[in-house]
């Protein structure tokens, strides 16, 4: 559409014509040339806006679905390998896989881990090694989400999850406890609550 | 009331665009002498109340061109958000920058609502029939002032609105609203020859400046072709976007969006260059002055393109279905459909370089608008003289002018 701002070469249309019938045929050219790319103009302006009605006629009639996904009622599918929120996992038996050898933390760029053992005993029993963490806290204001605890953890017990809403009001609430990252026991071998009272009778 | 109705069926079969006619007098009370004051009411009842609903109708419409949901939580599919955005605004913080020219900071946006506002004085939302003492019939436009100059106090109230903005930009002692403001007059005072000279090639063929005037002669048989079927009297092709050979309704309403400063002609409010351009320094309500002041010139560019180049208050056909909806309804209708438009070309195009623009009013509009009125002079003078080539009319059209 746009015409150079100044070319050397082009004559002052407002002139009457110069130059006979060459600068006749030459302004014919120029005016077809206008109209030309009036025309184009015109043609390319009409295709926008049909592009845009036909999205705005099938989005009102609901012809083809919106990309906007309704964030609190739907949340958008993770990919399989994204590492968010950490977890602590059990067996099926429900005793819980750390064995609090604080590897993790000593893998953790941000050190935001810290992993305090304890030994088991065979009346008290909460994993299946010598020794079971006590308290298991990680600082979520630190942490940057890399994976290294999940592949230093030798037992598989320090996961990354896809739950991503970790918001929170204050700075203490991302301060994550074990029983926070500890995964509920399918059965009912070692009840959660159970756990945090003898691990709070001990400390 | 049978009578009443077999009357109307009358008036529709004789090619009246007047269903329901009222006495001139109820009661002792002259009713034409009302007529202003209904349209008064009507007219900011129309432009205030329907400013939410615009912003609404803009987001929303937006948004699905974009194939995105826009406002969908507060209401059935976002309708109160507005109000929301209303009441916020009432609720802000109303700043004064530091070093501004006080008066005319505080002026501008009002400046900009008043002669937004006043420039809907004009326009003819639709006409109301009466029957004299004498039993002849005669229709009131419902206007709140039916001067006979409507089209030259539009168009001054037009050049009036740019100070608004200029203002703004002068007083605020900010660089962004400087340069907005100079956009903004250089812009308006360049499309105001192109929109001037597209309404003169309707004044040309309609033989009157006076809104309502303009209107009723587009109660006429297409291109003066008093043998077609009378639904086609005052019909859609015989409004002045046909008649006028629809380059002057192209170049209106590419010049109403630039007075309007909306999208792709929104140069003085860039936001992506400018921040919010004239309006940068203002807050709160005085930000929702100028806001509203857009949304209500928007409305009335539209009212008068409405009326000037797509019949008004006349029906699209006339015939049974159309003719017995009320005009105001239609002239409504019409309004909104260019309001639609606005939003429509917000959605397609992007803005224009600032050369491109001065390229596009100077060099393009200007010289066709020229060219189309002089067209259309020719034209209209053959049509009124006696070379005309179509066969005269038995008898002069009924018409119901006003008064």
């Amino acid at each position: 559409m746009q015409e150079p701002i100044s070319s050397p070469a082009a004559p002052n249309p407002l002139l009457p014509i110069q130059n006979g019938i060459k600068g006749l045929v030459e302004k014919l050219s120029r005016i077809k040339h206008q109209v030309t790319e009036t025309v184009d103009g015109s043609k390319a302006i009409g295709t926008g806006f049909g592009i845009t009605f036909k999205h705005y006629a099938e989005q009102q009639l609901k012809l083809k679905p919106s990309l906007t996904i309704q964030y609190p009622e739907e949340r958008r599918e993770q990919f399989p390998r994204t590492r968010w929120r950490h977890a602590l996992t059990r067996y099926d038996s429900g005793l819980e896989k750390c064995i609090g050898c604080s590897l993790c933390a000593g893998a953790c760029p941000a050190r935001c881990i810290y992993v305090e053992a304890a030994e088991n005993t065979d009346e008290h029993r909460i994993s299946p090694g010598e020794r079971h963490a006590v308290r298991y806290e990680i600082n979520m204001l630190r942490c940057v989400f890399c994976g290294y605890c999940q592949d230093a953890c030798p037992t598989g017990a320090i996961v990354l999850r896809k739950d991503f809403e970790l918001a929170s009001y204050t700075r203490n609430d991302n301060l994550y406890t074990k029983e926070m990252l500890l995964e509920p026991a399918k059965s009912a071998a070692v009840p959660l609550d159970e756990t945090a009272v003898a691990d709070q009778a001990k400390a | 009331m049978l009578d009443n109705l077999t009357e109307a069926w009358q008036h529709l079969r004789n090619g009246l665009y007047q269903a329901f006619i009222f006495p001139e007098y109820w009661h002792g009370i002259h009713l034409p002498a009302l007529v202003p004051y209904l349209a008064l009411v009507m007219l900011l009842a129309f432009t205030l109340g329907t400013l939410p609903l615009l912003i609404w109708i803009e987001r929303v419409v937006v948004s699905l061109m974009q194939d995105r949901s826009g406002p969908n939580r507060l209401g059935p599919r976002g309708l109160v958000q507005p109000v929301a955005d209303v009441l916020k605004l009432f609720f802000k913080e109303d700043l004064q920058p530091a070093n501004i020219d006080v008066r005319i900071y505080y002026l501008a946006p009002f400046i900009t609502m008043f002669v937004a506002l006043a420039a809907g004085a004009v326009l003819p939302l639709g006409s109301v029939g009466f029957r004299a003492a004498d039993g002849h019939l005669f229709s009131v436009p419902l206007t709140v002032g039916n001067v006979n100059i409507g089209l030259l106090y539009m168009l001054a109230a037009s050049s009036v609105s740019v100070y608004g903005l200029v203002l703004a930009g002068w007083s605020s002692n900010n660089k962004y609203a400087l340069i907005g403001g100079l956009r903004a007059s250089a812009q308006v005072i360049s499309y105001e020859l192109a929109m001037g000279l597209s309404l003169l090639c309707v004044v040309v063929l309609a033989g009157t400046v006076k809104l309502s005037g303009i209107v009723e002669a587009q109660n006429s048989y297409p291109f003066g072709l008093h043998f077609l079927p009378v639904f086609l009297k005052g019909s859609i092709f015989s409004w002045y976007w046909l008649q006028s050979l629809i380059v002057p309704v192209l170049l209106y309403t590419i010049a109403m969006i630039a007075e309007t400063n909306r999208a792709p002609f929104d140069l003085p409010e860039a936001e992506s260059e400018l921040v919010a351009g004239f309006h940068t320094e203002y807050s709160a309500m005085k930000f929702a002055a100028f806001f509203a002041g857009e949304y209500v010139n928007m409305l009335v560019v539209c009212g008068l393109n409405a009326s000037v180049f797509w019949g008004g208050w006349l029906p699209p056909f006339n015939c049974f279905p159309f003719t017995f909806v009320p005009g105001f309804v239609w002239y409504g209708l019409k309004v909104m459909m260019g309001i639609f438009f606005y939003v429509w070309l917000r959605a397609t195009l992007p803005r224009l370089r600032y050369d491109a623009l001065m390229n596009l009013g100077w060099k393009k509009m200007l010289p066709l608008a020229l060219v189309w009125l002089f067209l259309l002079a020719g034209y209209s003078t053959l049509r009124q003289s006696n070379l005309s080539l179509l066969p005269k009319p038995a008898s002069a059209a009924q018409t119901m002018a006003g008064r």
